[in-house]
Formats: C-alpha cells, structure tokens, sequence
C-alpha cells in the first residue's frame, strides 16, 4: 500500500484594488499636506479622526470637516519587544494611542522616546517627514516626540482610552 | 406561522463606486428606515449579508456596522452569504415572536478585484479549487449541458439577456443591448457558448429592507406579506449534479408554496442568461407573469446585493402597487448550487 497523503500544496493569490472611500481617500490626501483631517459628529459633537463619512455611534453624518493640531497626549502604550519582518524600529519601542488635542479618539503611532520613559499622560507633537517624501499614508508623520510640557492630568483623557 | 411582511426597501448600485462600505449602505439604510416609518428603536435585530473575499480583506462586516449605529448595543448577526439569507435569518428570527421588526442589509464593491477568479475560492479546496476554473467557465459548462439537451439555444439566450438588459436600463448600472439578436450571436464568445450579453455585469451597490410583524405591520399601508419562504441547497461537487436542471429550485419552490401559483411579478436571481430561463422552468412560472421586471441581475449585479434585491424588488411591485402577488429567487453558490424562493403577497 501506497503511503496515505497526508497534505497538499494549494496556493491561493487574488489582487485587489482597494479604494479608501471618500471621507479616508481625503484624509489620506490631506496627511501629504501635513494637515489632520477630522470630522465632527451633527449629533453628539463628538471629532472622529481619521475623517469618516458617518459617525458608529450615532449613524449621523458629520455636520463639520476640521484640520486638528498635530500635538496631544498618550493615553496607552505598549513596547514593542518581539521583531517580526518588515521591522524598521529598533527593539525596545514604543507604540502608542495618541490623543490628538480637540480629537475624541486616539490614533496609533511610534513615539521617539526611551521605552523606560514611556507613560501615560505624555505630551508629544507629530513628526512630519520632508515634504518631498510625503505619501497619502500615516508614514508621512515619523513618529511623535515629547514636547517636553509637564504631563497631561488623568482626568483630561480618562473618557478616552 | 407568525405572519412577517417586507415593509421597505431602497438599493444603490454602480458600475464602480469610490464609495466605501459604510458610504454605500448608510445611503440606503437611511432610505430605506425612513420609508418604513419605523423608528430605530423599534428595530429588534439587524443582519447583513456580505463577503470578505471581494475586498480580501477580514471582518467587513464589522466595519460596516458603522453604518448602523450600534449603540446602545443592539442584537446584530451576519451571514456571508448572499444577503437574501441574511433576509431569511431576519424571518426566521422574527417568528420567535418577542421582536416585531428587523433591518436587513447587504454590500458589494465588486470592482475591488476579478469577480470570476474570487468565485474560485468557493470550491471544494482539494479537488476543485486547486485548478482554478473561474466561474464564467463553470456557468459556461451548464449552458452547454442545457444546449445538448435541447433546453435553450443560444438565440434564446440573447433574447432574454436583451430583454433583461432593456427592462433594467433605468438602474445605469449596466450598459443597455441596442444590437439585435442576430447582431449579439455574431459577437465572439466570452467562453462559449456564453457571450458577453450572456453574463451579468459586475457592479459595485447596496441594499437595505425592512421586515415587521405583529402590531408594526398593522401601521403600514400596504406592506408585502411573506406567503413562504425556503432554501435548498445541492451537492458540492458539480460533477454530481445535472447541471440542467435546477432540483434546488424546484424543491424550494415547492416548500415555499409556488408551485401551480399564478403571480403577477417574478424576480429571477440569474447572473447568466441561461440560468433565467433555468430557474423559470424550475419555478413553473405561467406564461402571463413579468420575469425581471427590474432586469434582475442584467440590471445591476453586485455580488451578494443581488438576490436580496430580488426580493426587494418583488416587494415593492407589491408595496407600490403594480402586483398583487410576485415571486422572487435568490441563489447562491456555482451553477445554481443554492437556492431561495419566497412568495410575496399584498392581501391582509
């Protein structure tokens, strides 16, 4: 008898080509300009960045598009030990939830800082790479680095973690 | 049975659309909630209908709750599947009895990648999908069945794929066929015998109903009563069915109570010409009944979107009052491998 197959090679490959949509594809545009686009909330006011066409919690369109400061506060964090292809930070480093001032929810980014500094509270500004090498993507801000302003108070974002 | 009645309906569709998912169903939720007159509270269970497979990308559906506006948290399913499944989960969850209305919805942005090549992916992994056969071809082996047996030609496949491509030109989703038959039979093969007025367009759209019982249904004007509704589904393997005949059909057919049934209006789900005429002959349709007055798929086609629209589209013939009684198909699958009837009536 003939050995049992135990497995096969299948491979699968499908391309795509994905649009962002409308409100992303201009918040995308708008990062080439060092500009943060957001979008506020006609119902509950709330400011969502990135821009979005529709608010998740109340289903309502944005009543306003605003460019928001490139600075804020780093709610959570993680250090980042374990490399993994694709890697261009080098280990230990720090990824962060970034509260943009005037925003009222966070964005993930790389904060250039010693990861035993790391913490909540920290006030950080983007940033921007040159502008010759800005792309519609969030690479087009390097990282964020604190300002070196005394911490941000717990109570200023605990409704945003 | 708890009697359950599509009480709204509203669709988009596109050749291609910059839209994302949440721009492409907030448009039609929205609609589609104001015409019910039922408010969002009132909604008891919200499900869609879509597939990861066409963005490549995982957990669509998730994203695209941002259209729905979940919160405060609601009861929220999803199939991925076509949504006229997600339609017939909301039925199904609605003769439980406690709630007495549910959102139904679905999306497609079919322009994100090759159509016919993602439908491979639906195979069998070990014997089928390995050979990518796309699913032009495959829909091309059953044309060719039905063509040996004496079924169909490909003459009476032009004319319906015009017909289709007429009746639907008012959703300018697709282009309309101004050749005449001989003129579309001198047109070379896609895969024969399947030509290019043989194959829906690929559309990117959604769509959005409302369903409502009990004391809701009794606030509404003429909503579109479910007489019945069932799905059956065929092997997996294509080589262990007669591609000619769509039993699925017939036995749902049967089950949802539209068999020997005149109507007024039906609303093929029929990707292809000849699985139009296909699934007409399994449904028994009498001669005086408008087929794909919409156009069905020729009309507009994104995949998943489709067969929900069907029964869109047969509830409002009902609902704007142009039948009394219709029809509507949804399939699933290569081949006709699924199928869904629903009958739909205005009568209280």
């Amino acid at each position: 008898m003939s050995e049992p197959v135990k497995g096969i090679k299948s491979p699968v490959r499908l391309e795509y080509t994905v649009s962002a949509g409308r409100a992303l594809s201009r918040f995308l545009a708008a990062l080439t300009e060092a500009r943060l686009l957001a979008g506020r909330c006609s119902v509950c006011r709330k400011v969502y960045i990135p821009l979005r066409s529709v608010c998740p919690t109340c289903a309502a369109p944005m009543s306003e598009e605003l460019t928001i400061a490139d600075t804020g506060t780093v709610t959570t964090f993680c250090i980042v030990n374990v490399p993994f292809e694709g890697q261009t930070m080098k280990l230990p480093y720090v990824y962060a939830s970034v509260l943009l001032d005037g925003a009222d929810l966070p964005i993930l980014h790389l904060i250039q800082i010693p990861a035993e500094e790391a913490r909540m509270g920290l006030r950080v500004k983007a940033e921007w790479v040159p502008p010759a090498e800005r792309r519609p993507t969030l690479e087009s801000i390097r990282w964020f680095t604190p300002t070196g302003e005394p911490d941000a108070p717990f109570d200023t974002f605990k409704e945003h973690l | 049975m708890r009697e359950v009645a599509v009480v709204s309906f509203a669709e988009v569709a596109y050749p291609r659309s910059e839209d994302d998912e949440v721009e492409l169903i907030s448009a039609v939720i929205g609609r589609a909630m104001t015409a019910s007159g039922i408010a969002k509270s009132e909604i008891g269970f919200t499900v869609s209908g879509s597939c990861d497979y066409l963005g490549g990308r995982p957990f669509s559906f998730v994203t695209a709750l941002d259209a729905v506006g979940a919160w405060p948290p609601i009861s929220e399913s999803h199939v991925e599947m076509d949504g006229a499944w997600a339609f017939y989960e909301a039925w199904v969850r609605l003769q439980h009895g406690d709630i007495d209305a549910a959102l139904v919805y679905a999306f497609g942005r079919t322009s994100q990648g090759e159509l016919r090549d993602v439908l491979a992916t639906q195979l069998d992994p070990y014997y089928f999908a390995p050979l990518w056969p796309d699913a032009v071809s495959l829909a091309a082996l059953q044309a060719r069945a039905m063509i040996d047996k004496g079924i169909c030609s490909e003459k009476d496949m032009a004319e319906v794929a015009r017909a289709r491509r007429r009746a639907g030109a008012a959703r300018r989703a697709s282009s309309p066929v101004e050749a005449s038959v001989d003129a579309l039979l001198a047109s070379p093969y896609v895969v024969a015998p399947l030509r290019s007025h043989d194959c829906a367009p690929n559309s990117d759209g959604a769509a959005a109903m409302v369903l409502a019982a009990g004391d809701l249904v009794k606030r509404v004007a003429r909503p579109a009563f479910i007489r019945g509704v069932d799905h059956r589904i065929e092997a997996h393997a294509l080589g262990a069915r007669d591609l000619s005949r769509s039993r699925s059909t017939e036995l749902a057919a049967e089950k949802a109570g539209a068999k020997g049934r005149h109507f007024d209006v039906a609303e093929i789900h029929a990707p292809y010409s000849h699985q139009d005429i296909l699934v007409a002959r399994a449904l028994g349709l009498a001669g005086d009944v408008a087929i794909n007055p919409s156009g069905g798929a020729f009309g507009a086609n994104a995949y998943i979107v489709t067969g929900l629209g069907r029964i869109g589209a047969a509830a409002t013939s009902i609902i704007d009052g142009t039948a009394k009684s219709a029809v509507a198909h949804a399939t699933s699958g290569p081949c006709l491998q699924q199928n869904m009837v629903c009958v739909l009536g205005g009568e209280r």
